[in-house]
C-alpha cells in the first residue's frame, strides 16, 4: 500500500468503530481528504469530534474499520506509530507546550532529537517559523509568559517544524478569550492557503465557512451530513442539522 | 542559622482563602507526605525555651537529693561533647549521607521501573516498592544485619562488611521504596496533555520521559525528597541496636565511663536531641519554603 500517489486521498476514513468500554462513541464513520483540502469536523460536544481526530494520528486505537495517511494503515499493529506522527502533525486545545522551554526550545526540540537535524539548520527553521505565525522576538519566552493565542501559535509553529504533509487541529481555540481566538485563526488561514492539508475540529462556524472546502456534520457517532460550506450552511436537508445551525448562528 | 517567615507557615499568607474542601469521610486524601517537616519547620523559639527548661528543671528538681549533683553531670557531658559529636554525631551524618545516595539511586530506578508500561517490569517494582515502604524499619535492619556475612571473599580477597556498611545498607531500602513512590507520583502528576504533545511529535517513549517529562518534575521532586532526608537521619540512631558506633552508642560508653549515674542520662540525650534537632530544623524550613515556591509554578 505503499505506493500512494497525490491524487488518491491523503487522510481515508473507512467504517471506523470506536468506543471507551461499553460508550460506542464512533459507530461507522467514512470519509476522504484530498492533499491540500481543508475539512472542518462540527458537532455537539460529545458527538465523537475529538475522538475521530486523534484516531488518525493513533493517539486513540479503534475497534474496527480502517484509516489511512498517505496509503499506510494507521492502525496496523505493525506500523511504526512514530514515523505516521512524522507525518501527521497536531494541534491541542490546551495547547501542550512544554513549559520548561523557550518558545524556541520548544519549536526546534522535535526536529533534533526526533529528525536529528543539525541545530543551527533547525534554528533557522524555527524562527522563521516563529516570524509566521507573527511572534518574532518571543523566541526566549516561557510559555508562562505568553498568552494563550501567542501559546497556541507557538504549538502550531512546533508542529509545522516537523514539516508534516496533514495538520490536525483539534478545538485550538476553545480555550482561548474571544479578542486572541482571531490571531489563531489568521495563523491556520494562512497555513490553509500555503496549501496544507488541515482537518479541524472547531465551533467557529464563520471560519469554517470561510476556510473550509468541505465541513461535515457529526452527531452521535455518525457523520450527519457534509457539503461544501456554501451549501452546508445555507441548504442543510438534515433536521439535527438545521437544529445545531440555528442554535449555534 | 537565620530563620526568614514562610507564610501559611508562620503566620497567616496572603493565598490562604477560604475554601471549601471536599467532603472526605476517611480522612485519607487530607495525608500530607511533608507532615513531619511541616512540623518541625513550625517551631519557634518558644518551643525552644520551653523544651530546654522541661531538660534542665525536671532532674534538677528530681535529684536534688542526690550527692552526684547535676552541675557535676553537666561537667560529664562539656567534657564528652568533643567525642560524642566528632566520633558519634559525625557518623550517623556519614550513615545518612550513603543511605540517602544509595537509597536515591535505587529508588529513581524502581520508580522509573513503576511507570513501565511493560506488566513484567512494573508489578514487581510495585511489589517491591510497597514491601519496603510498609516495613518497620528496624526489621529491615536487622534482616540485613543477621542475612550478610561480615565479610564477603572472592578468591584470595577478603572484604570486610562492618555493621556500620550493613546499616547502610538496611536504612537505604525504606529509602529506596519511598523515593520510588515520590518519583512515581512526580510523573504522574505531570498533565497528560504533555505526553500527548511529545507523542504527536513522534518522541518516542524514552524520549518523551528524560526529555520533556522528568525535567519537568525534578523540581517537584526535590521537598519530598529533603523530607525523607530528614526522616533518615532522624532514624540512624536506630543503628546503635545493630552495635555501630554512632552517637547514641558512643553517649551510653560515656556515661558507662562517668560510673553510670541516672543523672547522666538526661544531660546525655537531651543533648543528642537537641543536636539532631538543629541539624534536621534548617532542614526542613527549607524543605517547607520550597515546597511552597515550586507549589504553583508548573
Amino acid at each position: 500500500m505503499a505506493d500512494w500517489t497525490p491524487d488518491q486521498p491523503i487522510v481515508s476514513v473507512k467504517e471506523v468503530h470506536k468506543s471507551f468500554g461499553e460508550l460506542e462513541v464512533l459507530k461507522g464513520v467514512s470519509f476522504d481528504v484530498m492533499k491540500g483540502e481543508v475539512i472542518c469536523i462540527i458537532g455537539p460536544s460529545g458527538s465523537g469530534k475529538s475522538t475521530l481526530i486523534r484516531c488518525i494520528n493513533a493517539l486513540n486505537d479503534i475497534q474496527s474499520g480502517s484509516i489511512t495517511v498517505e496509503g499506510q494503515e494507521v492502525h496496523d499493529p505493525k506500523l511504526d506509530k512514530l514515523e505516521l506522527r512524522k507525518k501527521v502533525g497536531m494541534v491541542f486545545q490546551q495547547y501542550n507546550l512544554f513549559p520548561h522551554k523557550t518558545a524556541l526550545e520548544n519549536i526546534m526540540m522535535a526536529p533534533v532529537k526526533v529528525l536529528k537535524e543539525p541545530k543551527e539548520q533547525v534554528a533557522e527553521r524555527a524562527r522563521s517559523l516563529l516570524a509566521k505565525v507573527r511572534l518574532e522576538g518571543k523566541e526566549d519566552s516561557y510559555p508562562g509568559e505568553l498568552s494563550g493565542g501567542q501559546q497556541q501559535r507557538v504549538a502550531i509553529a512546533r508542529s509545522l517544524a516537523m514539516r508534516p504533509d496533514v495538520m490536525l487541529f483539534d478545538e485550538v481555540t476553545a480555550a482561548l478569550d474571544p479578542e486572541t481566538v482571531k490571531e489563531v485563526l489568521v495563523t491556520i488561514k494562512d497555513l490553509a492557503q500555503d496549501g496544507m492539508t488541515c482537518m479541524l475540529v472547531t465551533h467557529e462556524m464563520g471560519f469554517a465557512r470561510e476556510v473550509a472546502d468541505h465541513i461535515y456534520f457529526t452527531d452521535r457517532g455518525v457523520i450527519v451530513e457534509h457539503g461544501p460550506p456554501a451549501t452546508f450552511f445555507d441548504q442543510a436537508q438534515d433536521p439535527r442539522t438545521r437544529e445545531f445551525l440555528s442554535q449555534i448562528l | 542559622m537565620s530563620r526568614r517567615a514562610i507564610p501559611s507557615l508562620d503566620g497567616a499568607a496572603t493565598t490562604d482563602l477560604p475554601v471549601l474542601k471536599p467532603f472526605d469521610p476517611s480522612g485519607r486524601t487530607a495525608h500530607d507526605p511533608l507532615l513531619i517537616s511541616r512540623f518541625l519547620a513550625r517551631l519557634d523559639w518558644r518551643h525552644f525555651v520551653v523544651f530546654a527548661l522541661v531538660l534542665l528543671l525536671w532532674p534538677m528538681v528530681a535529684y536534688a537529693q542526690s550527692r552526684y549533683s547535676y552541675g557535676d553531670a553537666f561537667e560529664a557531658l562539656v567534657r564528652w561533647i568533643p567525642f560524642v559529636v566528632l566520633d558519634g554525631f559525625t557518623f550517623n551524618i556519614i550513615i545518612s549521607f550513603f543511605s540517602m545516595a544509595i537509597g536515591t539511586l535505587a529508588g529513581v530506578i524502581l520508580g522509573l521501573m513503576q511507570i513501565s508500561p511493560l506488566a513484567l517490569v512494573r508489578l514487581p517494582a510495585v511489589f517491591v516498592t510497597q514491601l519496603f515502604r510498609n516495613s518497620p524499619w528496624l526489621v529491615l535492619l536487622f534482616i540485613v544485619l543477621l542475612a550478610f556475612p561480615f565479610e564477603i571473599v572472592i578468591g584470595d580477597l577478603i572484604l570486610p562488611f562492618p555493621a556500620w556498611m550493613k546499616a547502610v545498607i538496611g536504612l537505604s531500602l525504606p529509602i529506596m521504596a519511598n523515593i520510588s513512590e515520590v518519583v512515581r507520583g512526580a510523573v504522574q502528576s505531570v498533565p497528560s496533555g504533555q505526553w500527548e504533545a511529545a507523542e504527536s511529535l513522534a518522541f518516542s517513549r524514552r524520549q518523551t520521559l528524560f526529555e520533556i517529562i522528568l525535567p519537568q518534575c525534578f523540581k517537584r521532586m526535590i521537598p519530598p525528597w529533603m523530607n525523607w532526608y530528614a526522616i533518615l537521619t532522624m532514624a540512624t540512631p536506630l543503628c546503635s541496636l545493630l552495635g555501630v558506633e554512632e552517637m547514641i552508642n558512643l553517649s551510653r560508653q560515656a556515661i558507662e565511663a562517668e560510673d553510670n549515674h541516672p543523672e547522666l542520662l538526661v544531660p546525655f540525650y537531651g543533648f543528642t536531641l537537641l543536636l539532631f534537632f538543629a541539624y534536621c530544623y534548617p532542614i526542613a524550613r527549607w524543605t517547607i519554603s520550597l515546597e511552597r515556591r515550586y507549589a504553583v509554578k508548573l
